[in-house]
C-alpha cells in the first residue's frame, strides 16, 4: 500500500503511554501533553476518576496487571427505569426486614480487584446494605434499603465504576442448579464417606487373608462393609440404576449400563457370601467405584451447566430508554418497554435505535454493523427504515415506531438464537460410543467364562464370572472424557480461549468447514485510514476541520493524522452525506465525497484521478481533501485486515479445514478481502443475518461438522446454527451468548490454536479410552483364569483410575503455537 | 480383642458425624460458589482507617 500506511502504522506503535485505567495503549490523538493521567476512551477516564473520587485507588494495586486488558464502559445511562413498579414486580424480592434484594448481572467484571470494588458499595452508597458478587456467573446479588436509597441510584454509581448493570433474569434457573449442585456433593461426600470406610475394613480382611481372623471379628467387618455397601448402593449409587434403567428404555446402551450391572451382582453376590459366611466379597472395589464415577459426573454437569448459563445474556440489545416526542412537541423519556407502534421517538447523536420504525425527520448517518456487519455507515434519510439496535452517528432525527420489542428485526433474531440453541442435537461422546459395544462384549465373555468354568470345576463358575463382571466395571472410561475435557478447558482458558461446555471439543478435532464472518472477525471492524496520498502540510488543516466532527471517517482523519499542534478552525460546515467544509488559518478547506469538493476543484488532475481509481480497486471509499479550491490529497477508508489473518487461514486450511468467508458487507468489499486472504472456498458478500443462517444450515444438513466464526448479533443466529459457534475478540455480547467458544484474545490466530488443541484433546480421550479399555483386557483375563481376589481387583481398580487421571493432567492440549 | 465391638461402631459414628456435618454445609450454601471467595480472601488485609478520616464517605455524598 502507499507509503502513508506506512508511516501510520510506525507512529502509533513507538512508546505511547498507556491508559491509566485499563493499560492498553492510548491512541495518538487522544494524548494530552499536559493531563496527569492519559486514557484510551472516555470509559475509561469516567471509571478512573470515579475510583479516585471516591478514594479507592487501592482497587489498581490489586488488579493484575498482567491481567487482559479491557476498556472500561461506561454507558452513561440513568437506569431510571430499575425504579419502576413493574421492575420491582418482576425482579425485587422483599425480605422481612423491610429490605430489598435483586441480582444484577455486572457486564465487565473479571479479576479480584472487581470483586473488591463492588463490594466496597455498602461504603460508597449510603442505604446498600450489602452486596455479594459470584464471579462465575457475573452476578451479585445486592440488598438495600428503599427508604434511603433508589435502585436507580445504585446502579448509576456501579456504571460509574464501570459495571453495567442488568437485571438477572434466570434466578429461578438459577435456584434449580443450585440445588441440583448441592445434591451431586452431598452424593460424593456419602459415598466418599462410605468408599473410605469399607476400604479400612477391607484392609483389615486382606490381612486376614495372609494371618487368619477369628471368626467373630470377620464376621463383624464383613457386615459392617455390606452394611456400608448398601447405603453406598441404595443413597449415591441409585443414579446409576435409574440411568441404567432409561439407558434400556430407549434402547441406547450408554456408560451407566455396565456399571450398573456390575453393581447390583457385586453387592448381591457379596450379601449372599455375608450371609452364608464363605466366598469373596468386592465391597471396597464397588464403593470406590462409585465414588470415582460420581466425581467425573458432577464434572460433565458443571460443563453443561455453564453452557446453558449463556443463553441467559440475551437481553440487552436496545436501549432501555426512549425519547418520545408527543404531540405538543415536548420529549418525554420513557422505558423502551413502554413504546407503542405509532409514537414519535427523537434519536440525538450517539442514541441507538430503540425500536424498527421510519425515519420521519431529518437525515443522519446510522452505524447499522450490528445487523448489517457493513463497517462503513450508512446515511439514511425521511421515509427511509430504521431498524433496533443500529446506531445514530451524526445528527438529529425523528422516527416513528413500527414494532417494538420481540417483533423487531433484532428481537426476532434473537429469538431463532434461543430455537437454535434449544434445538441443537446432543453429540454423542466417543466415550458413549465405545461403552455400547463395551457392555455387549463384558456381558458375553461373562457369559463365557461362566461356561469354561462350568466344564472345568462347575462349582467355581459363578464365582468367577461374577468376579469377572465387578473388576471390568468401567470406572476409568467413565472418566476418560470428563477428566480429558475439564483439562482442556481449563488450559484453554489460561490462552484466552472460553470454552462454554465440552462438546465442541470434539467437533473441532475433526476438520470440516470454517465460515468465517469478515467484520471484526477477519477485519479489525472499524474505519481506518489506510490510502493517503497528498501532502504532509495539509493534514493539520484536515485534523483541525475534521475534529468538529462526529463521523467515524472524520474520527479516522483525526487518528491518522494527529499532531501536537492542533489549529482551530474559525468555521465548519457539514453538508449531510457529503462532506465538511472549514476555514483554518486564513485557507478553505474542503473534505468530502469526489462530487462534493469536484464541485469546487472542477476537473480533478491525472494524478487525483489515479489516486481515486487505486481506492476504488482496492474496495476503499475515496475522499479527496481540497484547500483553497484545489485538490491537495486523496485519501482511502477502510477496514484493515487482520494482521495475522493470512497466515491462520492458511495454517487452517493445511490442517484440513474448507475455510470460506461469509459478510454483510458489500460484495465487493467482501470479495477484495477474500482475495487478500486468499480464501477460495465459499464466498459470500451482502448476506443478510437470516442469510448466513440459511447458508449455515444448508452445510450442517450436508454432514460435515460447521463452524461459523463472527462477533456481532448479525452473526448470533448463525453461531447458534452451526455445530460450533466461536465468538471473536470484541464481540457483542449477544454474540457470546450463542457462541459455544469465545476467543478473548484479539487477531485469528487464536482459531489455529484452538483447532490443534481440540485435535489433541480428542487425541488423550483417545488415550485414556485405550489404556482403561487395555486395563480391564487384563483384568478380564485373570478373571477368566480364575485369579481375581478381592485384593487384585482393589488394587487394580484405582491404578487405572489412576492411570487415566495422570494421563490427562500430565497432557499438554491447548498451547500457543510456536512461532 | 473383643475391644473392638465398642471400638469399631465408634469408628463408625465418627463418620457419621463427619457425614453429617459436610451435608450440612452443602446445604447451607457453603459450597455454591468455589470461586470468589478465593479472591475475596486477597481484600481482607487492608488497613483499618483510623477515625477521623474517611473520604469514602464524605465523598459519597456528592456522587452523580
Amino acid at each position: 500500500m502507499s507509503a502513508g500506511l506506512g508511516s501510520l502504522a510506525g507512529s502509533s506503535r513507538a512508546g505511547h503511554p498507556c491508559c491509566d485505567h485499563c493499560g492498553l495503549p492510548v491512541a495518538p490523538a487522544l494524548i494530552e501533553p499536559n493531563a496527569e493521567a492519559q486514557f484510551c476512551c472516555s470509559g475509561c477516564r469516567v471509571v478512573y476518576e470515579a475510583i479516585h473520587g471516591y478514594g479507592l485507588t487501592r482497587y489498581y494495586e490489586l488488579k493484575d496487571r498482567d491481567d487482559e486488558s479491557v476498556p472500561a464502559r461506561f454507558t452513561g445511562s440513568d437506569y431510571r427505569r430499575y425504579d419502576d413498579p413493574a421492575f420491582r414486580e418482576l425482579y425485587v424480592s422483599r425480605s422481612s426486614q423491610g429490605l430489598d434484594t435483586t441480582a444484577l448481572y455486572l457486564e465487565g467484571m473479571h479479576c479480584a480487584a472487581c470483586v473488591w470494588l463492588i463490594e466496597k458499595l455498602p461504603q460508597l452508597v449510603d442505604g446498600v446494605v450489602e452486596i455479594r458478587v459470584e464471579i462465575g456467573r457475573q452476578m451479585a446479588r445486592l440488598t438495600w434499603d428503599r427508604e434511603r436509597v433508589e435502585l436507580s441510584r445504585i446502579a448509576r454509581v456501579l456504571d460509574s465504576l464501570g459495571y453495567s448493570s442488568h437485571p438477572y433474569r434466570g434466578t429461578r434457573r438459577e435456584r434449580i442448579r443450585r440445588l441440583e449442585n448441592r445434591r451431586h456433593l452431598i452424593r460424593i461426600g456419602v459415598a466418599g464417606a462410605c468408599a473410605g470406610n469399607v476400604m479400612l475394613i477391607a484392609f483389615a480382611l486382606y490381612g486376614a487373608m495372609f494371618s487368619g481372623m477369628q471368626p467373630e471379628f470377620r464376621a463383624l467387618f464383613r457386615w459392617a462393609s455390606l452394611l456400608l455397601a448398601l447405603i453406598a448402593l441404595v443413597w449415591p449409587g441409585r443414579v446409576f440404576l435409574t440411568g441404567a434403567l432409561s439407558s434400556m428404555r430407549t434402547r441406547v446402551m450408554h456408560m451407566d449400563v455396565p456399571v450398573a450391572v456390575a453393581l447390583l451382582v457385586g453387592t448381591l453376590w457379596g450379601a449372599t457370601n455375608t450371609i452364608r459366611g464363605v466366598g469373596e466379597i468386592y465391597f471396597e472395589s464397588l464403593t470406590a467405584v462409585i465414588f470415582l464415577l460420581l466425581i467425573g459426573r458432577w464434572i460433565q454437569h458443571r460443563q453443561q451447566w455453564s453452557a446453558h448459563d449463556a443463553i441467559e445474556l440475551l437481553y440487552r440489545l436496545t436501549p432501555a430508554t426512549a425519547r418520545q416526542v408527543e404531540a405538543d412537541g415536548a420529549v418525554r423519556e420513557l422505558p423502551v418497554e413502554a413504546l407503542e407502534t405509532g409514537d414519535r421517538v427523537e434519536l440525538r447523536a450517539g442514541d441507538s435505535v430503540p425500536a424498527d420504525g421510519v425515519l420521519v425527520m431529518g437525515s443522519s448517518s446510522f452505524d447499522t454493523s450490528l445487523l448489517t456487519g457493513e463497517s462503513r455507515p450508512v446515511s439514511l434519510s425521511e421515509g427511509d427504515r430504521l431498524h433496533a439496535g443500529t446506531v445514530n452517528l451524526s445528527s438529529r432525527v425523528e422516527m416513528k415506531v413500527e414494532s417494538t420489542g420481540d417483533d423487531t428485526r433484532v428481537g426476532r433474531l434473537m429469538a431463532l438464537v434461543e430455537r437454535f440453541a434449544r434445538e441443537r442435537p446432543p453429540v454423542v461422546q466417543l466415550a458413549d460410543r465405545v461403552a455400547h459395544y463395551f457392555v455387549l462384549i463384558v456381558l458375553a465373555w461373562a457369559v463365557a467364562v461362566a461356561l469354561l468354568w462350568l466344564w472345568l470345576a462347575p462349582e467355581r463358575a459363578v464365582e468367577h464370572a461374577i468376579a469377572l463382571l465387578i473388576v471390568t466395571c468401567p470406572c476409568a472410561l467413565g472418566l476418560a472424557t470428563p477428566l480429558a475435557i475439564v483439562n482442556a478447558i481449563g488450559r484453554a482458558a489460561r490462552l484466552g480461549i472460553l470454552f462454554k461446555g465440552g462438546q465442541p471439543i470434539e467437533l473441532l478435532a475433526r476438520p470440516g468447514t470454517m465460515l468465517l464472518d469478515k467484520t471484526g472477525t477477519l477485519t479489525e471492524g472499524r474505519t481506518r485510514l489506510v490510502f493517503w496520498r497528498g501532502a504532509d502540510e495539509i493534514k493539520p488543516l484536515v485534523v483541525a476541520v475534521e475534529q468538529q466532527v462526529a463521523h467515524p471517517m472524520a474520527q479516522a482523519f483525526v487518528e491518522a493524522f494527529a499532531t501536537a499542534d492542533s489549529l482551530r478552525p474559525d468555521r465548519v460546515e457539514q453538508v449531510h452525506g457529503r462532506g465538511v467544509s472549514g476555514d483554518v488559518a486564513g485557507r478553505r478547506v474542503q473534505i468530502g465525497s469526489c462530487p462534493y469538493v469536484s464541485s469546487s476543484v472542477g476537473s480533478l488532475p491525472t494524478w487525483g484521478r489515479q489516486a481515486v481509481e487505486e481506492c476504488i480497486d482496492k474496495a476503499l471509499s475515496p475522499v479527496l481533501v481540497a484547500v483553497d479550491d484545489r485538490l491537495a490529497g486523496v485519501a482511502g477508508f477502510g477496514d484493515p485486515i487482520v494482521d495475522d489473518a493470512r497466515d491462520s487461514i492458511a495454517e487452517l486450511e493445511q490442517l484440513g479445514w474448507s475455510i470460506g468467508m461469509i459478510s454483510g458487507d458489500h460484495p465487493a468489499v467482501a470479495d477484495a478481502v477474500a482475495e487478500q486472504l486468499g480464501i477460495d472456498g465459499r464466498r459470500e458478500g451482502a448476506a443478510s443475518p437470516e442469510r448466513k443462517v440459511e447458508v449455515v444450515r444448508s452445510l450442517v444438513g450436508a454432514g460435515e461438522s460447521v463452524v461459523m466464526v463472527g462477533d456481532g448479533v448479525n452473526d448470533a443466529a448463525a453461531l447458534s446454527a452451526a455445530d460450533v459457534g466461536v465468538a471473536v475478540h470484541g464481540g457483542a455480547e449477544a454474540s457470546l451468548a450463542a457462541a459455544d467458544v469465545y476467543l478473548r484474545r484479539p487477531g485469528t490466530a487464536p482459531l489455529v490454536t484452538l483447532v490443534r488443541g481440540s485435535r489433541r484433546t480428542l487425541g488423550v480421550i483417545r488415550r485414556n479410552i485405550v489404556v482403561s479399555v487395555l486395563y480391564n483386557l487384563i483384568t478380564a483375563s485373570l478373571a477368566t483364569a480364575g485369579m481375581i481376589n478381592p485384593l487384585i481387583a482393589a488394587i487394580l481398580m484405582p491404578i487405572s483410575s489412576l492411570s487415566v487421571v495422570l494421563l490427562s493432567y500430565r497432557s499438554r492440549t491447548f498451547e500457543t503455537e510456536g512461532r | 480383642m473383643s475391644v473392638l465391638f465398642i471400638v469399631f461402631p465408634l469408628a463408625i459414628l465418627l463418620a457419621v458425624v463427619a457425614v453429617i456435618a459436610f451435608i450440612w454445609a452443602v446445604r447451607t450454601g457453603q459450597y455454591d460458589d468455589t470461586d470468589t471467595p478465593a479472591m475475596r480472601i486477597l481484600h481482607d488485609d487492608e488497613p483499618v482507617r483510623s477515625e477521623g478520616d474517611s473520604p469514602t464517605t464524605d465523598r459519597s455524598s456528592q456522587n452523580p
